[in-house]
């Protein structure tokens, strides 16, 4: 039975931090109809900054904040110089540019990292908490994962729905054209989404550097569990890819657990393929219609 | 004669075409590898491979407008396949080839099943989930995978007096031939029809009557049981089979050379076979050019994939084979003045 | 007012629409007319900026459009409504009305302007919350023209309002039009197929056929030209 809990608890943490990066890619998605691919492999470099920055003495809070607003000017960047220029064209083609951009990020930071795994500071203590005298397989910093994600969620869900930013994010999204007839200046909003969602990247890489190998490709298996999450919720909702998260999250440990560490990735292949084969719109999203 | 009188003896028929073309690719071929080192053969067969899986992605994404991230994983698929078979049985080696297409089929089928409710992003990282998941299934027992050091393929002996690594080179580019000829027909006959029309409208294509579901996934098949072919043929020329060779970087290289190659022709894959082989020596002469430690130049390799894929996104989506095919409608005719260039007649299996 | 001169707008080879010239008072209602094809629809993506002409010029009160993004040109106080409504079907009615106040009211006048359209529109207050996807045709039109005038436009473009609906909203339709530009010094530029209706709110009239203006005269005078209204406009 503890081991179901210490499962169970594990499974909610980590699909805490799947929520971070589906939150990431559902801010995209939602501004701009694109998944950013590249967007695991951002906060994996962001990371490396960070850890560059402790190294060199700053404190802790000093290179988180930095780091979120490096993940930012990175974010906003990449659609400013990349995304832009293809709009209009085929939509493979910034899917592509994305993967390419993946690929660079990940080769820059093992060019200038190099290969070998290292330590990362967790912000709070790992140990499991203590309640009177049981021990929870629910760390301090475990705490911290829940606490940030669930502030930039409602963050997030305050910024959309009960802002005009918001509603001029939702309309770029839903329709560029009418929005633009409107007035709304849709190419600086998309930079923007872009940007937002790249602080939610780097939040996902700080979150779990200490508690994986860390190096430069420690971001791609969360990238996919993260888009499994995303998927699941709908793309569409910030709450969704919080629940989207957090079924991830426990679908993973259980796999994990109970049939074997090292079937992680089928896990979460088998759940999303079972997800789509069910309701390929997610839990949260309303069915498109088809614009014949 | 001129070059107008030559073209009526041209067959009218495309499949008839697409065979002698390739005979005469072969006969070029042959020529070309008796004059090469032995190395160089070695690669010209690896090329070969790399066409063969380039050519069923460029079925899949340019024809059918699917995007994969996997196919490193669909090589792997179908180059376990035969190092399995050639541990476990002593079957002709070329059956065991076309097992090794036809398991890989089997996983397109089960990959191409729920990818029919994907599009675009959504496919291409359920693809990329994909191309994870593969390496950890040998990574868990490595037993019956063989673990870090992999199955080994024993390759088949040369008949006669031709080399062994001629001999495993022309099997590699008699396979290439062939799966080219092939896709060559397919994408002419009504299936690629179908591919392009369920690409283009998948409402106008099923108000046709094409089976919009079916055709996405046979067009993963097909395109997977290229991926396994090519896997087992490299696997078959390397004489190992083990996951280090199929890392995610693989499948983005994959897409990579399609799209630097000329998405959707079929031609333009050899191109992309050219820069996967050629890639990773030129980026490593590079960084020796540039004193770059050993740890950097195995990264600078894909530094430059990913800059270059991006590049060609923003500046020459078409590829190589793409920026050929405008060249040579531009191209300066005599007699014609000034004259609009007439549309060039399509041959691209994306059209 | 609205000024075009030689306006040409191609996509590839095919020309829509081949030096266009004419003007469109201030105050006034100008219908754009003509049949399927004819060039309405581009003309009207031109003057708000969603098409690049390849010559030509299009002036609003002295000031070029050409050139400007969608957007610079929407914040000079052009509204168009485009072909099929324009409504933002996944946001709310309350959320498109509010759309488009947000670049030209202070936060605390967006809602008495919203409250303002609603009142115009009374069928659409029972909606306020609702998603647009659920209105009808009808509805639409009402929300995208509420939309339009909620900016207080100086020049609104209405393309085909009458498209699809039933000739009583038709009628209702043109004749709120009518009540909301007339004495106000508003440029109105109407594009329909329903020449009838549309004849009977303007003044002035332009009929494309094939890219091409063919007649530009008072809508009077159009509406009397029996040959004319038989040739270009069918009745």
């Amino acid at each position: 039975m503890t081991l179901f809990l210490d499962y169970t608890l594990n499974g909610l943490a980590n699909g805490m931090i799947y929520a971070a990066l589906a939150l990431a890619l559902v801010l995209i998605f939602r501004a701009t109809r694109i998944i950013n691919f590249a967007q695991g492999a951002a906060g994996m470099l962001t990371t490396f900054i960070a850890f560059s920055l402790i190294s060199r003495g700053w404190g802790y809070w000093w290179a988180f904040v930095a780091v979120l607003l490096i993940g930012f000017a990175i974010g906003a960047a990449t659609q400013l110089v990349l995304i832009r220029p293809l709009a209009g064209k085929s939509e493979l083609n910034p899917v592509i540019v994305t993967i390419g951009l993946l690929v660079v990020f990940e080769g820059l930071a093992g060019a200038i990292y190099g290969n070998a795994s290292r330590g990362f500071p967790a912000a709070f203590s790992q140990r499991g908490l203590r309640f009177g005298n049981t021990t929870v397989a629910f760390s301090h910093f475990d705490v911290f994962i829940l606490v940030a994600v669930l502030v930039m969620m409602t963050a997030m869900l305050v910024l959309f729905r009960f802002t005009a930013l918001g509603l001029r994010m939702r309309a770029s999204a839903f329709s560029q054209e009418i929005a633009r007839l409107l007035g709304v200046r849709v190419g600086l909003l998309f930079t923007l989404g872009w940007g937002l969602a790249g602080i939610a990247g780097s939040l996902a890489g700080l979150l779990v550097a200490p508690t994986s190998a860390f190096g430069p490709y420690y971001m791609n298996l969360i990238l996919v569990y993260g888009f499994t999450a995303a998927v699941i919720g709908g793309l569409e909702s910030p709450v969704g890819a919080l629940v989207g998260g957090l079924i991830t999250g426990l679908c993973i440990s259980y796999v994990g657990g109970y049939l074997g560490s090292g079937l992680e990735p089928l896990g979460a292949l088998a759940l999303l393929m079972v997800a789509l084969m069910a309701r390929p719109e997610g839990i949260f999203a309303r069915p498109p219609a088809r614009r014949v | 004669m001129d070059a107008a009188a030559m073209t009526k003896y041209v067959p009218r028929q495309p499949m008839i075409r697409h065979l002698l073309v390739a005979v005469l690719a072969g006969v070029v071929l042959w020529y070309l590898t008796t004059q090469l080192s032995t190395y160089n053969v070695y690669q010209v067969g690896e090329i070969a491979s790399y066409v063969v899986v380039l050519g069923g992605l460029s079925l899949l994404t340019g024809a059918n407008g699917q995007i994969s991230l996997g196919h490193g994983a669909f090589m792997a698929v179908g180059a376990y396949t035969l190092g399995l078979l050639m541990t476990h049985t002593g079957t002709n080696f070329i059956l065991e080839l076309a097992a090794a297409a036809g398991v890989a089929a089997a996983a397109g089928v089960v990959i191409g099943l729920p990818a029919t409710r994907l599009k675009g992003p959504y496919l291409a990282g359920m693809t990329l989930l994909f191309a994870l998941a593969v390496p950890s299934i040998a990574d868990k027992w490595p037993a019956t995978f063989g673990g870090d050091q992999g199955l080994t393929v024993s390759a088949p002996t040369a008949p006669g007096s031709l080399g062994q690594e001629e001999w495993l080179t022309w099997i590699q580019i008699l396979g290439a031939l062939i799966v080219l000829v092939l896709l060559a027909n397919l994408l002419w006959s009504r299936y690629g029809r179908a591919f392009r029309a369920v690409r283009d409208d998948e409402i106008a294509a099923s108000l046709a009557g094409i089976h919009v579901a079916r055709t996405r996934v046979l067009a993963f098949a097909i395109s997977a049981a290229c991926a396994g072919l090519g896997g087992a043929l490299l696997a078959l020329s390397t004489g190992v089979v083990n996951t280090g060779a199929f890392p995610l970087t693989l499948s983005i290289q994959l897409l990579a050379a399609m799209v630097l190659g000329g998405t959707g022709t079929l031609f333009g894959m050899v191109w992309g076979g050219i820069l996967l082989v050629y890639m990773p020596q030129w980026s490593t002469s590079l960084s020796t050019d540039f004193n770059l430690g050993n740890g950097a130049s195995a990264y600078l390799a894909t530094i430059i994939f990913g800059v270059v894929l991006i590049v060609a996104m923003l500046a020459a989506p078409n590829g190589i084979q793409g920026g050929l095919r405008w060249l040579w409608a531009h191209r300066p005719r005599p007699g014609r003045g000034d004259h609009e260039v007439p549309a060039p007649i399509p041959v691209s299996v994306s059209d | 007012m609205l000024e075009i001169r030689e306006l040409s707008v191609s996509f590839g080879a095919v020309q829509a629409l081949r030096s266009v010239s004419f003007d469109a008072e201030a105050g006034a209602i100008t219908a754009v007319l003509g049949a399927n094809g004819a060039g309405k629809t581009t003309l009207l993506r031109t003057i708000s900026g969603l098409v690049k002409p390849v010559s030509g010029t299009v002036s609003f009160d002295g000031g070029p459009l050409v050139g400007r993004t969608v957007e610079s040109i929407a914040r000079l106080g052009v509204a168009h409504v485009p072909e099929g409504r324009g409504v933002i079907e996944e946001l709310t009615v309350e959320e498109n009305l509010r759309l488009a106040t947000l670049w030209c009211l202070k936060r605390n006048e967006r809602q008495a302007a919203i409250e303002e359209i609603l009142e115009m529109f009374p069928r659409l207050r029972s909606f306020r919350r609702s998603h647009a996807s659920t209105l009808s045709g009808g509805e639409r039109q009402m929300l995208s023209l509420g939309r339009a005038l909620i900016s207080k436009p100086r020049l609104l473009l209405l393309d085909e309002p009458s498209l699809g609906l039933a000739p009583l909203i038709t009628a209702q339709l043109m004749a709120m039009l009518h009540e909301q530009t007339d004495g106000k010094d508003i440029t109105v530029v109407l594009v329909e197929q329903n020449a009838r209706s549309a004849l009977s709110v303007s003044q002035h009239a332009v009929i494309l056929n094939l890219g091409e203006v063919v007649v530009s005269d008072s809508a009077a005078k159009v509406s009397a030209d029996d040959a004319l209204r038989h040739h270009y406009l069918g009745f």
